[in-house]
C-alpha cells in the first residue's frame, strides 16, 4: 500500500505529461481540419509504384 | 474508347467535367494509357497539365466530377497579366502574412473544388515548385493556405492552381476563419481535459468503491478531488459563464441546471473530502462534463462545416480597378487597390469585370448584367449618362465610369444594411430547448427544497448528501443531450440529401411553416436560358441543326447569357468578321453569307429582306431571336429560362401539407404569370424590387405566417434575412448563401419537402427523448430521495440514460 506513496506522483506527473502532449499536437493545427484528413490515407495506398515514376516525369518536365 | 470519326450521336460526357461533349468536337488527352474525350478546350488544357504533372491518379481517386473551367482562350501572356496584380504589395496586404525567414503565407479561396482528391491534387500540384514550402487544403472551406518563398512571385502560384482547373482568390474575411479555428481549439482543449480527468476519477473511484478505508479512503479522495478540479474549472467553465449570463438576462437556459449540478456536487465533494464525512462525487461530476462537452462540440462542428466560410461582402468585388490617369495629355492606365480609389475618379471597366463602385458612364456603350438588383440575367444597355452600380457585371464592352460612390455608399452595402435591418427586426424564435429548461429548473429547484427540508427534519446530518444525490442522479445529462442530439442527426441527414442547415433554429421552425415564398429567375427557374423552340420560315431549306450550328457560331465568342443556350451546336461551322450590336444581335459571315442573329429590328432588316413580309414574334411565352441571312430571313429561334423539373412537384406537395404558395419576382414581364398559372401558384407579383419583397414579407409575418422564403439572388438578401426559415440555392450568389439560414447544395427543390418530413420526425424524437428523460428522473428521483443510491448507482444510471437518449436520436440519421 506503501507503494502508493510513489506511485500516485509518478502517475500524476505522466497525466501532466500527455496534457501537454495533447495541447502541443492542438496547438499545432493537427486537429483544426478532420475532414481532409480522413482522405488522406486513401490516396497513399496506391501512391508508391506510381510514386517514383511520378517523381521522376515531373524532375524531367522541371528542367 | 471512341473514335474521332463517330460523332453526332455520341451523347458522351466529358471525362473531366461530366457535362455533355458536342457532337463535332473532339479534345482527346491521353489518361492512364486510354485516350478520353473531353468537352472542351478548356478541360482538355486542364486534363493535360494534370497528367503532365504525374498526378493523373487523381482521376483515379476523385468521388466527383469536376468542374468546367472558365474559357481558357487567353494567350499565356494575358493569363500571366491577369495574375500579376496579385504581386502589388497594396493587394497582397489584404490576405498575405510575412513569416519569419523569408517566407510568406498567403490565406486563398479556391473554386472548383469538389471532392477530397481535389486537395490531393492541388497540393502535390504546387509541392512541384520548389519554391512552396507548405500546402494546405481544406475540403469544407475551399480554403487554401501556402507558405512559399517570396522571392518566387505569388502569381506563379495562382497561374498553377489556375492551369489544373481551381480558381484562386483572395481569402479576405481572415477573422471570421480566426475565430473559427479559436473555438475548435479551445473546445478540443476542453474535452482533453475533461477525458483526462474523468478517466483519472472514475480509475481512483473504483478504489473507493472496492472498500479502502480510513487513511487510504481520505488519500483517494483528496487525489479525485485534485484531478476533478481542472476539469470544473476549465472544462466546465462555458457552462458557468452561460449560466451567469444568463440568469442576469433572467432567460433560463439549459445551462443553468447543468452548471447547478456541476458546481454544488463539487462542492458538495469537496467539503465531505475535507470533513472526511459523507459521499464523494468527483467521477460524475466529471464524466457528466465530459458528455456535455462531447455534444457541444459535435454541434460546433456541425456548426463550423455548415457555415460557408465565403460571402464578405468584401469578397464579392475585386481588389483592384484600372484608374485612368492623364499625364502629359494621354490617358495611362493604372491598376489601383479600390481602396485608394477616391469620387471623382475615372475608371476603366473592361468586359467581363465587376463595377467596383458606383458609377456614372462617361464613355462607351455596353450591356450590363444587375442581377444584384433585379434577380434577372438580362443584361441593360448602359450608355454614357447612365448610372451603374457596384458588384453589377459589365457583359459587352469597355465602360469609362465616373466614380459617384464608394465602399458603405454603395447601393450594395444599402442592400447589406437592409438585410441587417430585416434581421434584426425577425420574430425571436423560441428554441423550444430553453422553454424545457426553464420547466425544469423550476421544479428541480422544488424537488431538491423539499427533500433537503424532509431530511433535515428526519436525520439532519444526510440531508445535504441525499440532496446532492438528488442532484446528480436527476442530471440534466439526458435532458441536456436530447435536443442536440436529435438535432445533430437530423442536420446531417439533412446535409446527405443536399440540404445544407445553417443556423440552429431552422429544424424546429420547419415544423410550424405555414407559408412558402419563391423567388422566380434562378429559384424555380435554371436561371439560364435553353433552347426551347425553332421555326423555321417556309421557304428555307437548309436543315434544322445548319441552322443553329450558324446561330452557335455567331455567339461563340460572346458573354452574353442567351449564347449559352447554342454551345451543344458550336462546332458545326465558324463564323468571322462576328459583329456585336449592345441590345440589338450579332451579326457575322458563315462560308460567305452574311447572317444576323437578334431582334426583330436588327435581323429582320438585313439585306433584301427588308419589306418582305411584316415579321411579328410568334408568341410572348418565350424569348425568340430572328436569324436572318443577307437573303431572307431564315428561322425564329425561342429561347426559355428552363422551369427545374420538380418544381411543380414541390409545390403541389406543398399545398396537399395545407401550406399556402406565392411567387415574388423581380422580373418585369409576363413570364411571371404564366409561370404562377403553370405550377399552379395563386399568389403572385411581378416586379418585386428588394424593397416591395420585404415589405410584403413583413405584412404576411404581422399577420402571424410563419413564412419559408427560397430564392438566390443578391436582390433577395433583405428577405432571406427576415424571414422565419431562408433557403438560398446552391447557384446563389455566396452572399445570399451567408444570410440564409439553410441552403440546398444540388439545386433539387424537391429536397424542401424531404426536409419538413425529416422535420416532423424530428420533433417526434425528440419529444421520445423527453419522455425517457423524464421516465428515468421519475423513477431515479424516489430512490435517490430515500438516500438509497451511492455515488457508483448514480454515474451509471446517468451513463445508461444519456446512451439510451444518444441511440435514440441515431435512428434521424436515415
Amino acid at each position: 500500500m506503501e507503494s502508493l506513496y510513489f506511485l500516485v506522483p509518478c502517475a500524476l506527473v505522466f497525466i501532466a505529461l500527455a496534457v501537454k502532449a495533447l495541447f502541443w499536437a492542438i496547438n499545432n493545427g493537427q486537429y483544426d481540419n478532420l475532414d481532409t484528413e480522413a482522405h488522406r490515407i486513401l490516396f497513399d495506398a496506391e501512391q508508391p509504384k506510381k510514386d517514383d515514376s511520378a517523381k521522376t516525369d515531373a524532375e524531367k518536365t522541371a528542367e | 474508347m471512341a473514335s474521332p470519326a463517330s460523332s453526332a450521336t455520341s451523347a458522351q460526357a466529358c471525362y473531366h467535367c461530366g457535362l455533355p461533349v458536342p457532337a463535332a468536337s473532339y479534345y482527346p488527352v491521353q489518361i492512364q494509357g486510354e485516350t478520353r474525350l473531353m468537352c472542351c478546350p478548356g478541360c482538355q488544357a486542364v486534363a493535360m497539365a494534370i497528367v503532365d504533372g504525374g498526378l493523373d491518379s487523381f482521376y483515379q481517386f476523385r468521388t466527383a466530377t469536376s468542374e468546367r473551367p472558365e474559357a481558357f482562350g487567353e494567350s499565356p501572356q494575358g493569363v500571366a497579366q491577369r495574375w500579376a496584380i496579385y504581386d502589388l504589395p497594396e493587394v497582397q496586404s489584404e490576405f498575405v502574412l510575412p513569416l519569419a525567414g523569408g517566407l510568406k503565407q498567403a490565406n486563398l479561396l479556391l473554386e472548383g473544388i469538389t471532392c477530397a482528391a481535389c486537395s490531393w491534387l492541388i497540393e502535390t500540384h504546387l509541392k512541384q515548385n520548389p519554391a512552396v514550402k507548405s500546402v494546405t487544403v481544406n475540403l469544407t472551406t475551399h480554403r487554401c493556405m501556402v507558405i512559399w518563398d517570396e522571392q518566387a512571385p505569388l502569381s506563379e502560384i495562382f497561374a498553377a492552381l489556375h492551369a489544373i482547373g481551381y480558381v484562386p482568390r483572395p481569402a479576405t474575411d481572415d477573422q471570421q476563419q480566426q475565430l473559427i479555428k479559436k473555438e475548435n481549439r479551445i473546445a478540443l482543449f476542453r474535452i482533453g481535459v475533461a477525458g483526462f480527468g474523468t478517466m483519472q476519477a472514475m480509475m481512483v473511484a473504483v478504489g473507493m468503491y472496492t472498500g479502502a478505508t480510513d487513511f487510504w479512503l481520505d488519500f483517494l479522495r483528496w487525489l479525485s478531488m485534485l484531478v476533478a478540479t481542472p476539469v470544473v474549472f476549465f472544462s466546465a467553465w462555458p457552462f458557468f459563464q452561460a449560466a451567469w449570463r444568463s440568469i442576469q438576462m433572467r432567460h433560463l437556459v439549459m445551462d443553468v441546471p447543468v452548471a447547478l449540478a456541476i458546481g454544488l456536487a463539487y462542492l458538495a465533494s469537496v467539503w465531505a473530502t475535507v470533513t472526511s464525512t459523507g459521499e464523494v462525487y468527483f467521477e460524475s461530476v466529471s464524466m457528466f462534463t465530459l458528455f456535455l462537452l462531447v455534444g457541444r462540440y459535435v454541434e460546433l462542428r456541425a456548426r463550423h462545416r455548415n457555415r460557408l466560410a465565403f460571402g464578405n461582402l468584401a469578397q464579392l468585388m475585386p481588389l483592384t480597378a484600372c484608374c485612368l490617369r492623364t499625364e502629359n495629355g494621354c490617358e495611362i492606365e493604372e491598376s489601383m487597390p479600390i481602396k485608394t480609389l477616391q469620387l471623382g475618379d475615372l475608371i476603366l471597366v473592361k468586359a467581363g469585370d465587376t463595377f467596383p463602385c458606383d458609377g456614372r458612364v462617361v464613355a462607351g456603350e455596353s450591356a450590363v448584367v444587375e442581377a444584384l438588383l433585379t434577380g434577372e440575367s438580362q443584361p441593360v444597355t448602359k450608355k454614357p449618362g447612365d448610372s451603374v452600380i457596384a458588384g453589377a457585371l459589365n457583359n459587352h464592352s469597355p465602360l469609362k465610369v465616373e466614380v459617384t460612390a464608394l465602399g458603405a455608399a454603395t447601393q450594395l452595402s444599402a442592400i447589406e444594411r437592409l438585410a441587417s435591418q430585416a434581421a434584426d427586426d425577425k420574430p425571436l424564435q423560441v428554441l423550444s430547448a430553453d422553454r424545457i429548461a426553464r420547466f425544469f429548473i423550476a421544479r428541480l429547484l422544488v424537488v431538491c427544497a423539499a427533500v433537503f427540508a424532509f431530511w433535515f427534519w428526519y436525520r439532519p446530518e444526510h440531508a445535504l448528501l441525499v440532496t446532492l444525490s438528488v442532484l446528480v442522479v436527476t442530471c440534466p445529462c439526458a435532458l441536456a443531450l436530447a435536443m442536440p442530439a436529435a438535432l445533430s442527426a437530423a442536420t446531417a441527414n439533412l446535409r446527405k440529401r443536399g440540404f445544407l442547415v445553417a443556423r440552429g433554429h431552422v429544424i424546429e421552425t420547419l415544423n410550424s411553416v405555414n407559408r412558402v415564398i419563391f423567388d422566380k429567375t434562378g429559384t424555380l427557374t435554371k436561371g439560364q436560358f435553353a433552347l426551347a423552340d425553332v421555326r423555321i420560315f417556309e421557304s428555307v431549306a437548309l436543315p434544322r441543326d445548319r441552322l443553329l450550328g450558324i446561330a452557335a457560331a455567331l455567339e461563340a465568342g460572346s458573354n452574353h447569357p442567351l449564347a449559352a443556350a447554342f454551345m451543344p451546336w458550336q462546332d458545326v461551322c465558324t463564323a468571322t468578321a462576328v459583329k456585336q450590336t449592345t441590345a440589338a444581335g450579332v451579326e457575322g459571315q458563315i462560308d460567305g453569307v452574311g447572317y444576323r442573329l437578334g431582334t426583330i429590328e436588327f435581323a429582320g432588316q438585313f439585306g433584301s429582306a427588308v419589306g418582305a413580309h411584316p415579321l411579328t414574334l410568334p408568341d410572348d411565352q418565350h424569348l425568340w431571336l430572328l436569324l436572318a441571312s443577307e437573303q431572307q430571313p431564315l428561322a425564329w429561334i425561342g429561347l426559355i429560362d428552363e422551369v427545374r423539373p420538380d418544381a411543380a412537384a414541390l409545390i403541389t406537395s406543398l399545398k396537399s401539407r395545407g401550406i399556402a404558395v406565392e411567387l415574388l419576382s423581380g422580373d418585369q414581364s409576363g413570364a411571371v404569370a404564366q409561370l404562377a398559372r403553370n405550377l399552379g401558384i395563386d399568389e403572385f407579383m411581378a416586379g418585386a424590387k428588394p424593397g416591395d419583397k420585404l415589405s410584403h414579407l413583413s405584412q404576411r409575418q404581422a399577420a402571424g405566417d410563419k413564412v419559408l422564403m427560397i430564392g438566390d439572388g443578391i436582390n433577395d438578401i433583405p428577405v432571406l434575412s427576415g424571414a422565419d426559415v431562408s433557403v438560398a440555392m446552391a447557384s446563389a450568389s455566396d452572399l445570399a448563401q451567408t444570410r440564409a439560414d439553410a441552403v440546398l447544395l444540388n439545386d433539387r427543390l424537391a429536397v424542401l419537402a424531404e426536409a419538413l418530413d425529416i422535420a416532423r420526425r424530428t420533433k417526434g424524437i425528440i419529444r421520445q427523448n423527453l419522455r425517457y428523460s423524464l421516465v428515468y428522473n421519475l423513477l431515479a428521483l424516489p430512490l435517490a430521495a430515500a438516500g438509497m443510491i451511492p455515488p457508483w448507482l448514480a454515474a451509471i444510471g446517468m451513463t445508461a440514460s444519456s446512451l439510451v437518449v444518444i441511440f435514440n436520436a441515431l435512428r434521424l440519421m436515415d
